[in-house]
């Protein structure tokens, strides 16, 4: 029987959504695998391996320490390699986050393995793994196969739904010790901008804000918006650029990506660098007044008009329609 | 000091992608460095002029890769390397670049090594870190602030928005991230100058390397474009009327509310 390890990502205390959906990708990729979740933090890692063994990990190895506390690439890196040589996996999945793109190549490079990155979609083909991610600045895709060494993946939060949760699933949660040592890369502090609320990666529904909007005010209604379809607000760099919101909101090539069932850009022209973060969405409403805006061409509805006049408008609709059902 | 930049050249993905023999015609593209290696190449250029030394500009690419090297020179970069693949190898993946890079660096002395946090094209962001773990050194990804003090490093990293401020030292590898700084453009005596710059052109027989050291370990078997939306639908009307339309659509035939 195959092994393969999923390391989990918290924030804020909880698990991240896309560590669920990495063991479902993992479940993918070898649907009879023994599935190992990996917990790291400084304390009280217990529920959320528990969680991991809920939503489909067969056990669990968690790492407590003081130095785990902050994610280092050194300090994760000398844990996760600690298992990985007890455990002896095929393969290990994790999400394609700040966390992921940090840590996977340099534990690639140690393992002397492959890495395919950011991935959207797993396809089995006889005993083919296909792996699709999404490639010039999400103008194209490529399918990959792994042709030698680990599995070894990322995943794209947002894309592989996650399996059933299932309290009544049990397994066996071991802690190891280690030392973690020499750690060169201090994180001194961290200032902390990214709003409270949904998490934008993870987020269902995202009212997406641009230049068009033309001050901190003008965000007001996109988060009236937002709030009522249980969402999250975004920005385009030019909002972010102009100060109408902080850079955590940035969705992009620089910013976050994000693949929400619904994307509403509000005043956003569609530049390549945005369309990387958000192109993937299931459905796109473009609302600009200029009929000429690039983001008409990836939408799947537009509305041409003044954002200030149309945005009021759709908050009372959806209400209305939502107060209905 | 003795600051190296790896440099991609990347295609203009601002351009239309086209598909030729399932592979993304580039015949006529245009070619750029990637965006976020030109934050590198200013970074570059004004740390060393601010603590002296060296800027090495490193590509693995083909022949036409000299126009970008040549353009980071005449941004300012003292000298260039070309390790051209072109002849040795026909398949390559993020293995093999950083198989390839830990070569040459092997025996080079390193203070500073920047990259770019992504490239816009094959976009895994493997590559920085792969080379600073072969090469033993740290490295800290995405980063917007670089300050230097002897052997002392002072970085701010973006993570997701959020700032972390990182102490490390010197010797070390960065990425870098939008925000860095704000590349300047070559000058006309900048280009002059770069035409003169040397441009040291290398194979993997120079490296001591043969096909077999570097061999991919993933593949790419297909490549598609997204599958082509029905054409947006602008809707009509007066606009209580587009909106209302909107949110029918939107529950009953898409189903998202
Ligand atoms: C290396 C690099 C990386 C980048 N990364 C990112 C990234 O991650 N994310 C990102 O977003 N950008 C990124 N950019 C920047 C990108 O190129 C664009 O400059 C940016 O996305 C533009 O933001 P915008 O659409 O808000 O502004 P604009 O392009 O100025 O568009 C504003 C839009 O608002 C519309 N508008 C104005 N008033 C109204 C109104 N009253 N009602 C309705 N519509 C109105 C206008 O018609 C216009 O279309 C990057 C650039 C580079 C070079
Ligand atoms: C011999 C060979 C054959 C290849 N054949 C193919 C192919 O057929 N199809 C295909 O799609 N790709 C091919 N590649 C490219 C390869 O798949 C990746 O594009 C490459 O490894 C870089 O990965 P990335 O684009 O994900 O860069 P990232 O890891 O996202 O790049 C991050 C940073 O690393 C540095 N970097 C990346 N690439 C280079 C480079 N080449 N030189 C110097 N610095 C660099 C830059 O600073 C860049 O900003 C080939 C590569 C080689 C060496």
């Amino acid at each position: 029987m195959s092994k393969l390890l999923v390391i989990a990502e918290g924030r804020d205390g909880a698990l991240r959504n896309v560590s669920f959906e990495a063991i479902a990708a993992a479940k993918k990729i070898k649907s009879d695998a023994e599935i190992v979740g990996v917990v790291l933090g400084k304390d009280d890692l217990e529920d959320k391996a528990n969680e991991l063994i809920y939503h489909g990990a067969d056990r669990v190895v968690t790492i407590a320490h003081e130095k785990l506390q902050n994610y280092t690439s050194e300090g994760y890196g000398q844990a996760v390699l600690a298992i990985v040589n007890d455990e002896s996996p095929d393969g290990i999945v994790m999400g394609h986050t700040s966390i992921g793109k940090d840590l996977t190549p340099k534990l690639a490079a140690k393992l002397d393995t492959g890495l395919v990155s950011d991935v959207v979609d797993i396809e089995v083909n006889g005993d083919r793994v296909e792996y699709t991610r999404p490639i010039y600045s999400g103008k194209a895709f490529e399918k990959k196969i792994i042709t030698d060494g680990l599995t070894f993946v990322t995943i794209r939060p947002n894309n592989i739904p996650i399996l059933d949760r299932d309290e009544s699933r049990s397994g066996d949660i071991t802690t190891k010790e280690v030392d973690v040592a020499d750690i060169r890369t201090i994180v001194k502090d961290v200032v902390r901008k990214a709003s409270k609320g949904v998490d934008l990666s993870e987020a269902r529904v995202v009212v997406a804000g641009g230049r068009g909007v033309k001050s901190a005010d003008g965000f007001k209604p996109l988060y009236e918006l937002a709030e009522v379809l249980g969402g999250a607000v975004g920005a385009s760099r030019g909002a972010c650029d102009a100060e109408y919101c902080d850079y955590s909101l940035q969705i992009g090539q620089t910013g976050k990506v994000v693949t929400p069932d619904l994307y509403i850009a509000v005043g956003i022209s569609g530049a390549i660098q945005h369309l990387a973060g958000m192109s993937n969405s299931k459905v796109i409403v473009a609302i600009n007044k200029d009929p000429e805006a690039n983001i008409f061409n990836i939408a799947d509805y537009g509305i041409i008009g003044d954002l200030f006049e149309v945005i009021p408008l759709l908050i009372e609709e959806i209400k209305a329609v939502t107060v209905e059902a | 000091m003795n600051i190296y930049v790896l440099l991609k050249k990347t295609f203009d993905t601002e351009e239309k992608i086209n598909l030729h023999d399932g592979r993304i015609d580039d015949d006529g593209a245009e070619f750029i460095i990637n965006p976020y290696d030109e934050y590198a190449v200013e970074e570059a250029i004004k740390q060393r002029d601010e603590h002296g030394g060296e800027v090495i500009v490193v590509t693995i690419g083909d022949e036409d890769s000299e126009k970008q090297l040549r353009t980071a020179l005449a941004m300012g970069a003292d000298k260039a390397v070309l390790i051209n693949t072109e002849e040795d190898l026909e398949d390559g993946d993020q293995y093999t670049t950083a198989k390839i890079l830990e070569a040459y660096f092997e025996d080079k002395e390193v203070d500073l090594i920047l990259a770019g946090n992504v490239a816009i094209d094959e976009a895994s962001g493997q590559v920085g870190p792969r080379l600073a773990e072969a090469l033993g050194i740290p490295y800290v990804t995405t980063i917007t602030n670089l300050t230097i003090d002897g052997e002392d490093v002072s970085i701010e990293k973006d993570v997701e928005g959020d700032v972390e401020r990182i102490e490390t030292t010197l010797p070390l590898l960065v990425t870098c991230q939008q925000g860095l700084n704000e590349p300047r453009y070559p000058s006309l005596p900048g280009i002059m100058k770069a035409k003169k710059k040397p441009l040291e052109e290398l194979e993997l027989d120079d490296l001591d390397l043969d096909e077999d050291d570097v061999e991919p370990k993933t593949k790419t078997i297909e490549v598609f474009l997204p599958p082509a939306k029905e054409a947006g639908r602008v809707l009509e009307g007066d606009v209580q009327d587009q909106v209302k339309e909107l949110v029918s659509l939107l529950k009953n035939e898409k189903k998202v509310l």
